[in-house]
């Protein structure tokens, strides 16, 4: 204790430096945690967090007695798989065949591809409702002129997925291509001049330099987005579709329900228990993502 | 060489550009649309290519400026205040935890990089901010729930970690006390990454919609993307029910109210998607370097 005491007197400057970061983080994240007891409490405001009653499991009981237990949790799961692997894909390929387009014109590419990604999600959504509004929107306009019927695209669930993929896609992919390309450029070019001396075509470099060299960085990054499959993006299923209740059959996320229980609704409770509930899977998953990289490769183990 | 190469490059030019101009045309949809006459939108719809042109959306706006001004003065301070305060706390947690000399070390790092992994969500988040800290319509909820992220930190500690240690043990035998040696010598030494992170940081202040939509209630300190979130669900509310503003004999039509809402979209989120490409270099060497364990 005396000891400990000495050692902390040594190092009291640096954790003073590190004060601040500790309380805010005590406050904004781990009394949060506490605060998850409410998932196991019928919350009242004028009880608070500690004086309202436990009930146990039952705000969980009643959640997954519900449809939407299922829709979220499947919704959340499929986008996001779909997410991951439309970006990574695409930006995969775009990064490679930049690569091989001349650094002035490339340069060009870059900036109008990143460009979406400096928009709020808010901003993106007028501009899918530039394209989607019932009446004047740019696409049923465009129907009309081809003689077709148009589409209530807010109160339409079926081409939902296709919209919110691609969606997501334009907003994401410049930004990921970029990251590829960072990658491949700080591929060693020895590589690239011993295979041009021996007469290797660009595909061939492609599939036998490129693409080897970085998989191990894309499997890392898509194991370890296993570990974000459970936190969906707020924003893009929020304002995409306007927020329109004739959709949330295809569109609700975990996340957008919690935020309606919480603020439309007003069911605490419920909405505390659906965040538990994201909370904790999204924790297995996250050790589960992280264990399987650590079995394949320890140096890209996020711990 | 370049010979065998012509055909595929013009390909690839064919390919890009076109791939740029799915990426721009839409904004220049939403900008051609606070462009138009309304009662051209009326009649034809958005269109890339108005039939009648008109400023009236913009006159609209600039004769009753305060919304839009007022909007502008709340996210300015919030990402002033929010990046310098993000930006020094995140730096000196960073550098205690770039210090393999410091005792609590590894525990530090645990605490921090922990709240990356689980978090209470958004319940508690909110009862806290609510009921306990009673910071409902203060500028400082839309501050403190984005103050200091792990991942930032993350980040810096990588970048303070190659400071040679030696310059802090020289320091140290000169009779320097630790403070001063963070903020006479580790800060002035990170100013690249400080940069960085500064703009990452006021990036995502000027983005944030979320803590807004949680929080703000009061008029007179709704952030830009919140007045965005306000205005885009009024849209929806008007045009899901033109058949009852008819009824009530509103001229929609004469009312500026597609236009407009796009000219607010544009003014509030043009200045920044001008500004912010310059700077792509920093995100990208931000978030690769971030990617990469520290």
């Amino acid at each position: 204790m005396r000891r400990e005491l000495h050692h902390f007197r040594n190092n009291r400057e640096l954790f003073v430096l590190s004060l601040p970061g500790i309380v805010y983080k005590l406050i904004f994240a781990y009394l949060p945690m506490v605060g998850l007891i409410i998932a196991f409490k019928n919350y009242r405001y004028d009880l608070g967090m500690f004086g309202s009653k436990w009930v146990g499991l039952e705000n969980f009981r009643y959640l997954f007695s519900t449809d939407a237990a299922w829709r979220i949790t499947r919704n959340t799961v499929l986008y996001n798989a779909a997410y991951i692997l439309t970006t990574a894909a695409a930006a995969l390929l775009l990064a490679i065949l930049l690569n091989e387009v001349k650094a002035k014109w490339s340069k060009y590419y870059q900036t109008a591809l990143f460009l979406p990604y400096f928009l709020s999600w808010v901003l993106v959504g007028y501009v899918a409702y530039a394209f989607l509004n019932h009446s004047d929107g740019f696409i049923n306009r465009t129907l009309e002129a081809f003689g077709m019927e148009p589409i209530s695209w807010y109160q339409n669930a079926g081409p939902w997925p296709v919209i919110l993929i691609l969606v997501q896609l334009w907003k994401a992919v410049g930004f990921n291509t970029l990251i590829y390309f960072a990658g491949i450029i700080g591929i060693n070019g020895e590589y690239y001049e011993a295979a041009k001396i021996d007469g290797a075509t660009k595909r061939q470099m492609a599939m036998k330099i490129t693409i080897p060299l970085l998989a191990p960085l894309v499997i890392i990054m898509l194991i370890l987005s296993i570990g974000n499959m459970f936190r969906g993006d707020f924003g893009l299923h929020y304002f995409i579709p306007n927020n329109s209740g004739f959709l949330y059959g295809s569109t609700d996320i975990i996340d957008t329900y919690v935020y309606r229980a919480l603020r439309e609704v007003g069911n605490v409770s419920m909405s505390a228990a659906t965040g538990f509930y994201q909370s904790v899977v999204g924790f297995i998953l996250v050790l589960l993502a992280n264990g399987i990289v650590r079995k394949i490769n320890p140096d890209h183990s996020l711990w | 060489m370049t010979k065998t190469t012509k055909p595929s490059q013009i390909g690839l030019h064919l390919l890009f550009t076109v791939l740029s101009l799915i990426v721009i045309l839409p904004f220049l949809l939403v900008v051609a649309v606070s462009l138009t006459d309304e009662k051209a939108i009326t009649q034809n719809g958005y269109q890339f290519f108005p039939k009648s042109i008109s400023l009236d959306a913009y006159r609209y706006m600039l004769d009753a400026p305060d919304i839009l001004l007022r909007a502008y003065g709340v996210t300015i301070t919030v990402t002033v205040i929010g990046a310098l305060a993000g930006l020094l706390l995140t730096a000196m947690t960073a550098y205690v935890i770039s210090r393999p000399d410091y005792r609590y070390n590894r525990i530090t790092t645990f605490y921090v990089f922990f709240t990356m992994l689980f978090s209470g969500g958004l319940v508690p988040s909110y009862i806290l901010m609510t009921q306990y800290l009673h910071l409902k319509d203060s500028l400082l909820a839309l501050i403190l729930p984005v103050l200091l992220s792990p991942f930032n930190i993350m980040v810096m500690k990588g970048f303070m970690s190659k400071i040679p240690i030696e310059i802090i043990e020289s320091a140290k035998i000169d009779g320097a006390r630790e403070f001063r040696i963070f903020f006479r010598i580790i800060l002035p030494l990170s100013t690249p990454a400080l940069a960085t992170l500064g703009l990452l940081i006021s990036f995502t202040y000027w983005n944030e919609w979320f803590n807004g939509m949680l929080y703000i209630d009061n008029p007179n300190k709704v952030p830009l993307q919140l007045l965005l979130v306000r205005t885009l669900k009024s849209i929806d509310f008007l045009t899901s029910n033109s058949e009852f503003t008819q009824q009530l004999g509103i001229d929609l039509a004469s009312f500026p109210n597609n236009s407009a809402r796009m000219a607010i979209a544009v003014l509030a989120g043009g200045p920044m998607l001008v500004i912010f490409p310059f700077f792509q270099r920093f995100f990208v060497k931000g978030l690769t370097v971030g990617s990469l364990k520290g």
